[in-house]
């Protein structure tokens, strides 16, 4: 096996970086560079965590000017190329305006800004980014976001069902699934979802700020150490 | 040749808009009652130099095809006319 090497893209606005930087490191024990957004040529990093934020002070939609950024060119040819790609929070918004992952993040459906620990159920526990937790497990996650109502035409959503790339749904504490569990009124409660290839996976939560005791819980934990399974070669892709 | 192009994005009917939605909620309590439905967009206004009206035209809806409108849950359309 040996170490992935992993990367945080920072934008102007991101705030999230370092979290995913400290977490990274809590949990692996490994480093991971603070990549800036004007990059043109990256190394071949195994893993990229695009980072939660507000990217370019989310004008026009979250989103959609940093997708334009240079290091976008490299994160989508490293997704290409199979390195695995982590979009959370305003890095899910990113990965869905560059087109590397299917839908689009809307306004929430109460309109007011959600920052509170929402309860998901995992419900694809073989992906790269999700293989350290059991089928059907509930986490409990925060969610910090004003525009996380996850949208697509019933075509693509039925897509992702019958692919089995829905990898995360809001729900009940007990692990039911009802439309109200769904914060941010996102369709079918989708809260999480990969690309066709399964290397690329964006979600609204934030797995960061749960990844060590100090933090108040570690249900985020298990998205790392399946990243670092899988950036070490411990799965095929 | 100058002309203005104004480009308007609206949230595919499909697509939740809880603005619309809260919109038509407040006319209605403030008694309007004929209000039958609101949907919110964007309006953005470009000046861009460009051969011919049908030149300008084309650029402004190949820029909201690339970044002013998000096809997976918005639509647009575009008026030109020269300053």
């Amino acid at each position: 096996m040996t170490s992935p090497r992993t990367a945080v893209v920072v934008f102007p606005g991101s705030n999230c970086d370092r979290d995913n930087v400290r977490s990274w490191r809590a949990v692996t024990g490994l480093e991971a560079e603070l990549v800036w957004h004007k990059e043109t040529s990256l190394p071949d990093y195994d893993l990229i965590i695009v980072p939660g934020g507000f990217s370019f002070g989310d004008y026009l939609r979250c989103g959609a000017i940093a997708r334009f950024s240079p290091v976008m060119s490299e994160v989508a040819r490293l997704a290409a190329r199979g390195s695995l790609v982590l979009g959370i929070c305003n890095g899910f918004q990113i990965l869905t305006e560059a087109r590397l992952l299917p839908g689009a993040l809307t306004r929430n459906r109460d309109l007011k800004y959600i920052c509170k620990d929402v309860t998901l159920r995992v419900e694809n526990a073989s992906s790269a980014f999700t293989s350290r937790y059991a089928p059907g497990q509930v986490l409990r996650i925060p969610v910090s976001h004003g525009e996380g109502g996850w949208s697509a035409s019933l075509r693509e959503l039925k897509e992702l069902q019958d692919q089995n790339r829905v990898v995360f749904r809001y729900c009940a504490p007990d692990g039911s699934v009802s439309p109200q569990d769904a914060p941010n009124g996102s369709l079918d409660n989708i809260a999480g979802v990969l690309n066709e290839r399964g290397n690329v996976m964006g979600l609204m939560p934030h797995p960061e700020r749960l990844a060590e005791e100090i933090l108040g819980g570690v249900d985020g934990r298990g998205v790392f150490l399946s990243l670092l399974e899988a950036a070490s070669g411990g799965l095929k892709r | 040749m100058k002309f203005k192009a104004e480009v308007k994005v609206m949230l595919k009917p499909s697509v939740l808009d809880p603005q619309g939605a809260a919109l038509e909620r407040a006319l209605r309590s403030m008694g309007r009652r004929n209000v039958d439905s609101v949907r919110v967009g964007k309006l953005i206004e470009l000046v861009l130099e460009a051969d011919g009206a049908a030149a300008a035209e084309a650029l402004a809806a190949a820029w909201a095809d690339e970044l002013l409108a998000n096809p997976v849950m918005e639509k647009y359309s575009c008026v030109v006319a020269p300053l």
